[in-house]
C-alpha cells in the first residue's frame, strides 16, 4: 500500500486516496464540433503506460482535494507530487 | 473406529512405536529427560477421539509424536496416511481440525499449535481421518487416472455428469470441513509504525533488534514461533548448546530493557506491500489467554530488516512421503526441544552434514543410526565424529524404496552410479522406524521476493538467495535468508543491517555464541533419487506432485514454472510450496537439461501462509461493518412499530404497519391515504449539497441537462445530472437560494458520489469558475406532507403564505412551521401536493411530533419507502439505479435534448454519437399485465415470441413493479428496445416460474397523466 504526499496534506495512507486514471486529458473546447472519433478518442483512448506515468489521484478521505502524481507503473515508485495549477515535471523526475 | 495395526515386527525394531494405542498411553517415546517440556505439568488432549497425555511446552505435533501417533492426515489427492515431516510453520505433510462449532478450525498445523488442556483434533478428512479409506486406496492404486491436469482432461466430458464427477471428487480430496456456525472468536486489528521492523527472531534477528535498538531506532521484533532464538533454542543440553541458549536469553533480555523495542511472538510476518507496509498476524495462542484470539497487524516500516532464516530442503526419492519420513533438523528439534524420540531406528538420509548433528545425538539419545549420504566420500567434522562416535554410513547411496505402507519400517538402498543418474544394483535393505531426511537448506526469500528484490540462483547454497533490493521499498536481509548459514555470519550480518537501518549507531557488534563445527562440506544436489524405481517420488506433499507429474507436465507442454504451478497444483497448498517449490524447479530443470537459474521462479503471494478470515475482518462485523445512518425522526419510527429496510447507508421506514395489518394491507393503507388524504414522509436522507460563488449559476448549467439560468430566486427545477459518456447519473431537483446560491437535492444514496463528480469538474477542468460545494443532507430533516389535505393541515401551522398563486408548484418558502425556522419547498415525488418541509436537524423530531399532533384531526397517515416508491412508480418517476443502468441516457428516458451548440453540459455530446441515436436502444416504458392482479417480479424478461424456445433475444427487463391501489391493477415500468415505438403492442414476459405471460406496453405514466393534483 502506498504511501502519497498530498500536497496539502503531506504523507498519508494510500486508503485516504482514490485513483483517478491518466492526468492532462484536455477536454474539447467545443464538443459538439467534435466528430464521433475525436470525442471517442477523447472519452475512451488512454496511454496506458509502462513507466513514468502522469495520473491523478484524489484525496478522497482527506482534504477533497485533487492532484497528480509522476509515478512509475512498473515498480510503483512516486517520481512526483504536484497539484492541478502546476506544470506537468519531466517524466524523469525524481 | 479404526483398528489397531498390527504390524511385522521387523529385526531391531520395536514394533509398539508404530501402533496406535487403544487408550491413553504411556508417551512410550518421550525421552526420560532434557528437553524444554514442564513434565511437572501433564495436559490431557483428545486427537481423532482417542484421549492422550503431553507436557506443557509441548505442541500438538511434539505431543502426538511422544505418544507414537505416525499418522496424522491423508494426502488430498491419492489419500495417502501422512504423518508430521517438519517442526516448524513449513509443515506440509500433516494438517489437522481442531474443536467443533463455533470453534472449528479447519488446516492447521499441529507443529505451530501448543498444547493445551482439553485440546480436541481431528486428522483431515475427519472422522473416517487415519483409518482405513478405501476410496484413498483406490485412487492411490489407479493414480494414472489423475495425472496433471486431471479436472480439464478426465471429467470435462460429458459436461451432464459433472455433478457426479464433482461430488465423487470432494469426497475424494480431503477436503476439510467447513465451519458451521460463525467464528465465536474475537479479532483486532492493530496499526504499527516503527524504525526498523525486524522479521525473525533467530541468531541473526536478534542481533539486528538490537544493533537498532541501542542506535535508538524504534524497533518491533516479529517472530512466528512461541519463543525467540531460531534454530538456537534445538540445540541439545551439552555446554554448547546450553551457551547458545544463554546468548539467546541475554539478547532477549537486553531488547526488552529497551523501551522502544518491542518483541512480538507467534507473529507471522504474511505479506510485503509498498512502501514498506508490512501484515502479520499475532496469535495470542492460548484459549486461556484473554481475547482476542489473533491481531491483524498492520506496520508501516521506515526500515525493514528481513532475518527470516532458511527451512530444510527435503530429498525426493520414492515413497517418500509415509509416516516417519521427517526433515532431520525437525528429528533434532524434537529431540532437543520436547525430548521426543520420534523413533529408536533411524536412517539418516542426507547430501549434506548439517543432518550429522541429527546423527550424533540421536544416536547419543539412544538410537540406533545409520547414514546414507549421497556424497561419495564424505569428510566434514561432523562425518569424522560421526564416524568415530560408531555410526555406519553408506557413502556414495540413496534410498529407493521405503518399507511399509502406514508407518516405515525400513528402507531400501542402493549406490548411486558415478555420473549420478542412475543407480546400482546391489541393494541393501535398513530396517528403521524413521527416515530422517536432508537435502540441504532454503533461504526463505519470500518477503524479500514480495518486497521488490531480485532473486538469483546460488549454486554453492543450491537455492535462491536475496539479489538486487527493491527500488520502491527499503528492506535488508540478513542471515540464512540471506544464504549466510554460520552461525558467526548470522549474528554479524544481523548486527550489520541492524545497525543500517536505523541509520548508523556505535559499538562494535555483539559476541556470537560458540559455533558448532563450521568446517562443513559442500552438499551435492540431486534433483531426485534417479532410475526406473517404484513408487512414487513426491516433490509436494501437500498437493500430491511427484516426479513423474512434473515429467508429464513438461512433455505436454506446461514445462514453464507459472504453467507448471497451475498444471500440478505444485506448490499450491497451504504451505504455499515453502519447501516443495525448489525441488520442483529441480525436478523440472532436470528435465528440460537446463540449470535452475535458467527457469526463474513463481511469484510468492501474499498471504505466505493462511490468514483466518476473522483476523481480517477484524471487528469490522455486523452493525461495526459500516456505520448505519439515521434520521433524526427515527426514535418516533421505532416507538411506533416502523418495519426498517436498509437504503444505502441509511436504515428508514419500510412501512407502518398498525397491529394485526400485513405489510401488504399497510402499504395499502398508506398509499390511499397520501392519494385522498394526506400522509407523512420522513425525508431527511434525500442529499442535499449547496453549490455556492459567483461562478454557480454557470457551473451548474454545464452540470444538468436543464438549463439552471434564469431560475428565479426561491424557484426550484428539476434536472439529470450525465456522466460524459451520457449515462444518466443523478437526478433531482435545484432550488435557488440567492442569486449566487443553489440548493441540490440528490438521490439519498448519492449525495457523496454528486459531491465528489462537481468537486472533480470544478478542481480539474474549470479552475477559474469561483464556486464552493457542500454537502448539507444532514444538516436538514425533511418531513413531507403529501396529499390533497397537505395544505389544509400545514396551514394550521405555519406562518407561511400557502396559497397557491403566491406560492405555486416549484417553489420554496422560507418561515416557521410549529415554531420552529424552516424551509418549505413544493416539490412532488409522489404527484400529489406536497409540501417538503426542512428544519435544522436536530429540530427533526419535533417537527414531526407537531406535525403528527396536527395531523390527527386530519387523519395524518406516516408512510414509509414502500408506499413513497409506489406512488412515484404509479406517476412513471424513476429512481436513478433501478430504472436506470451504466446505459441509460436521458433521451433512453424520453428527455429530449436540443442538439445545438449555444449550450454544452457534461454528457452532453456523447448523446449523438451513432450508437446512442440507434432506434432500437432500450426505453422506458410502462407496462400493463394481461392478468391485472399479477405483479412481476423486477428483473422479468420481455420476448417477441410468445412460446420462446432458448436461446431467446431479450427485449428488455422490468425495473419497477407494484399493485396499485388507486390505479386498481398492477403496474410495472421496464427498459424495452425501442419501446416508444411499440406502446399499445403486446409482448411476452417469460417468468422464472409460471411461463410465459402477455403484457402490453404504454406510457410510463399510470396516474394523473396531465400531472394537475401536484398544481393544486
Ligand atoms: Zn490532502
Amino acid at each position: 500500500m502506498l504511501l502519497i504526499r498530498c500536497p496539502w496534506c503531506s504523507e498519508r495512507e494510500q486508503t485516504e486516496f482514490s485513483y483517478h486514471g491518466e492526468a492532462h486529458i484536455a477536454r474539447p473546447a467545443t464538443p459538439m464540433d467534435q466528430t464521433d472519433e475525436q470525442w471517442g478518442d477523447y472519452l475512451f483512448f488512454r496511454s496506458n503506460t509502462r513507466g513514468p506515468h502522469r495520473e491523478r489521484w484524489l484525496h478522497a478521505a482527506g482534504c477533497r482535494r485533487w492532484f497528480n502524481l509522476l509515478r512509475d507503473t512498473a515498480t510503483g515508485q512516486i517520481l512526483a507530487v504536484y497539484r492541478p495549477d502546476e506544470p506537468a515535471p519531466a517524466a524523469t523526475a525524481g | 473406529m479404526p483398528s489397531v495395526i498390527g504390524l511385522t515386527p521387523m529385526d531391531g525394531v520395536t514394533p509398539i512405536l508404530d501402533a496406535r494405542p487403544a487408550r491413553r498411553a504411556a508417551q512410550m517415546n518421550r525421552l526420560a529427560g532434557g528437553g524444554g517440556i514442564d513434565r511437572s505439568r501433564p495436559l490431557d488432549f483428545r486427537f481423532d477421539g482417542r484421549d492422550y497425555q503431553g507436557y506443557a511446552g509441548d505442541t500438538l505435533a511434539s505431543a502426538l509424536l511422544a505418544n507414537g501417533v505416525r499418522i496424522v492426515g491423508r494426502s488430498y489427492k491419492y489419500g495417502r496416511p501422512r504423518g508430521i515431516v517438519s517442526a516448524g510453520p513449513e509443515e506440509p505433510g500433516a494438517l489437522v481440525t481442531l474443536g467443533s462449532g463455533a470453534a472449528l478450525e479447519s488446516n492447521i498445523r499441529p507443529t505451530m499449535i501448543a498444547l493445551r488442556p482439553g485440546l480436541e483434533a481431528f486428522a483431515q478428512p475427519s472422522p473416517a481421518g487415519t483409518g482405513p479409506d478405501p476410496l484413498g486406496w483406490l485412487a492411490d492404486r489407479f493414480s494414472r487416472f489423475l495425472p496433471p491436469g486431471f479436472y480439464y482432461k478426465t471429467f470435462s466430458w460429458p459436461r451432464r455428469l459433472w455433478p457426479f464427477y464433482e461430488r465423487m471428487l470432494r469426497s475424494a480430496a480431503s477436503a476439510a470441513p467447513v465451519p458451521e456456525r460463525p467464528d465465536a472468536n474475537r479479532y483486532e486489528h492493530r496499526y504499527m509504525h516503527c524504525d526498523v521492523l525486524v522479521v525473525g527472531g533467530g541468531p541473526a534477528g536478534l542481533a539486528a533488534a538490537l544493533a537498532a535498538g541501542r542506535a535508538g531506532a524504534s524497533v518491533v521484533l516479529a517472530d512466528e514461533n512461541a519463543e525467540l532464538g531460531g534454530a538456537l533454542i534445538d540445540e541439545p543440553d551439552t555446554s554448547a548448546g546450553c551457551a547458545a541458549r544463554t546468548w539467546v536469553a541475554t539478547m532477549v533480555g537486553e531488547l526488552d530493557s529497551l523501551p522502544e523495542v518491542e518483541t512480538l511472538r507467534r507473529t507471522g510476518v504474511v505479506a510485503f506491500h509498498d512502501h514498506n507496509y508490512l501484515i502479520a498476524v499475532e496469535d495470542r495462542g492460548d484459549a486461556a489467554a484473554p481475547p482476542p484470539a489473533q491481531r491483524l497487524l498492520k506496520i508501516r516500516a521506515r526500515e525493514v530488516v528481513l532475518a527470516t532464516g532458511a527451512v530444510e530442503r527435503p530429498l525426493v526419492f520414492p515413497d517418500n512421503d509415509r509416516p516417519g519420513v521427517m526433515l532431520a533438523g525437525a528429528v533434532r528439534t524434537y529431540l532437543n526441544r520436547y525430548a521426543v524420540m520420534p523413533g529408536r531406528a533411524m536412517v539418516v538420509f542426507t547430501n549434506n552434514d548439517t543432518a550429522y548433528r541429527t546423527a550424533l545425538e540421536a544416536a547419543g539419545a539412544g538410537a540406533r543410526v545409520t547414514v546414507v549420504d549421497i556424497r561419495l566420500q564424505p569428510q566434514g567434522a561432523l562425518v569424522r565424529q560421526a564416524r568415530a562416535a560408531g555410526i555406519g554410513i553408506h557413502p556414495g547411496h540413496v534410498v529407493t524404496a521405503v518399507r511399509g505402507r502406514r508407518a516405515v519400517r525400513g528402507v531400501e538402498i542402493r549406490p548411486l552410479t558415478d555420473d549420478g543418474r542412475g543407480v546400482g544394483t546391489a541393494a541393501e535393505e535398513l530396517p528403521c522406524s524413521i527416515v530422517a531426511v536432508s537435502g540441504g537448506w532454503i533461504p526463505s526469500v519470500q518477503l524479500f521476493s514480495q518486497s521488490g528484490g531480485r532473486l538469483r540462483f546460488d549454486s554453492d547454497v543450491g537455492a535462491h538467495v536475496p539479489g538486487e533490493p527493491s527500488t520502491l521499498n527499503r528492506s535488508r536481509a540478513a542471515g540464512a535468508c540471506n544464504g549466510s548459514f554460520s552461525l558467526a555470519a548470522c549474528v554479524a550480518e544481523g548486527f550489520a543491517a541492524g545497525q543500517a537501518a536505523a541509520g548508523g549507531g556505535s559499538g562494535a557488534g555483539v559476541p556470537h555464541p560458540p559455533p558448532g563445527a563450521d568446517d562443513e562440506e559442500a552438499a551435492l544436489f540431486l534433483p531426485h533419487v534417479p532410475g526406473q524405481l517404484p513408487g512414487k517420488s513426491f516433490v509436494d506433499l501437500q498437493s500430491d506432485v511427484t516426479v513423474a507429474d512434473i515429467a508429464l507436465a513438461e512433455r505436454e507442454g506446461y514445462g514453464a514454472v507459472e504453467h507448471l504451478k497451475r498444471y500440478t497444483a505444485l506448490g499450491m497448498g497451504a504451505d504455499q510450496g515453502r519447501i516443495s517449490a525448489l525441488n520442483g524447479l529441480a525436478v523440472l530443470a532436470d528435465q528440460r537439461g537446463v540449470g535452475i537459474e535458467a527457469l526463474g521462479h513463481t511469484t510468492f503471494r501474499p498471504n505466505l501462509k493462511p490468514v483466518r478470515f476473522g483476523a481480517i475482518a477484524g471487528p469490522h462485523l455486523g452493525p461495526s461493518f459500516a456505520p448505519q445512518r439515521r434520521t433524526p425522526m427515527h426514535p418516533w419510527h421505532e416507538a411506533n412499530g416502523a418495519v426498517f429496510e436498509d437504503t444505502g447507508t441509511w436504515i428508514r421506514p419500510f412501512c407502518f404497519p398498525r397491529p394485526g395489518e400485513t405489510i401488504e394491507q399497510a402499504v395499502r393503507r398508506e398509499a390511499h391515504a397520501a392519494r385522498i388524504g394526506v400522509g407523512l414522509l420522513d425525508a431527511s436522507t434525500l442529499g442535499k449539497i449547496e453549490v455556492q460563488g459567483p461562478g454557480a449559476e454557470e457551473f451548474l448549467d454545464r452540470m444538468y441537462v436543464t438549463t439552471r439560468r434564469g431560475l428565479a430566486v426561491g424557484r426550484c427545477r428539476y434536472g439529470m445530472m450525465l456522466n460524459e459518456n451520457g449515462v444518466v447519473f443523478d437526478d433531482g431537483v435545484t432550488t435557488r437560494l440567492a442569486p449566487d446560491r443553489f440548493l441540490l437535492s440528490t438521490n439519498s444514496s448519492g449525495a457523496a458520489r454528486v459531491l465528489r463528480w462537481l468537486e472533480e469538474w470544478l478542481q480539474t477542468e474549470w479552475t477559474d469558475l469561483d464556486v464552493f460545494c457542500t454537502c448539507v443532507t444532514e444538516q436538514w430533516a425533511n418531513a413531507t406532507l403529501v396529499g390533497p389535505l397537505a395544505r389544509d393541515l400545514l396551514r394550521r401551522v405555519t406562518d407561511i403564505d400557502l396559497d397557491p398563486a403566491r406560492f405555486p408548484f416549484m417553489s420554496m418558502r422560507q418561515g416557521t412551521v410549529a415554531g420552529l425556522p424552516a424551509r418549505v419547498f413544493r416539490i412532488a415525488y409522489s404527484g400529489d401536493l406536497s409540501f417538503e418541509i426542512n428544519v435544522p436537524a436536530r429540530h427533526g423530531l419535533a417537527l414531526w411530533e407537531s406535525l403528527i399532533r396536527a395531523g390527527e384531526a386530519f387523519g395524518l397517515t406516516p408512510y414509509g419507502t414502500e408506499t413513497m416508491h409506489l406512488l412515484r412508480a404509479e406517476k412513471g418517476f424513476i429512481v436513478v439505479g433501478q430504472d436506470t443502468d451504466g446505459t441509460v441516457t436521458p433521451v433512453d428516458l424520453g428527455q429530449s435534448v436540443p442538439a445545438g451548440t449555444t449550450r454544452d453540459f457534461v454528457g452532453k455530446r456523447s448523446l449523438f454519437r451513432a450508437d446512442m441515436l440507434r432506434g432500437d436502444r432500450k426505453q422506458l416504458v410502462g407496462l400493463l399485465a394481461a392478468d391485472p392482479s399479477l405483479v412481476l417480479p423486477v428483473g422479468t424478461h420481455l420476448t417477441d415470441t410468445p412460446q420462446p424456445v432458448p436461446p431467446v433475444p431479450t427485449l428488455g427487463f422490468v425495473t419497477t413493479s407494484h399493485f396499485s391501489p388507486a390505479v386498481g391493477r398492477s403496474i410495472a415500468l421496464a427498459l424495452v428496445a425501442g419501446g416508444r415505438g411499440r406502446l399499445g403492442t403486446t409482448v411476452t414476459a417469460y417468468r422464472r416460474d409460471g411461463g410465459p405471460h402477455p403484457v402490453t406496453i404504454v406510457p410510463p405514466c399510470f396516474y394523473d397523466p396531465d400531472g394537475e393534483r401536484r398544481h393544486a
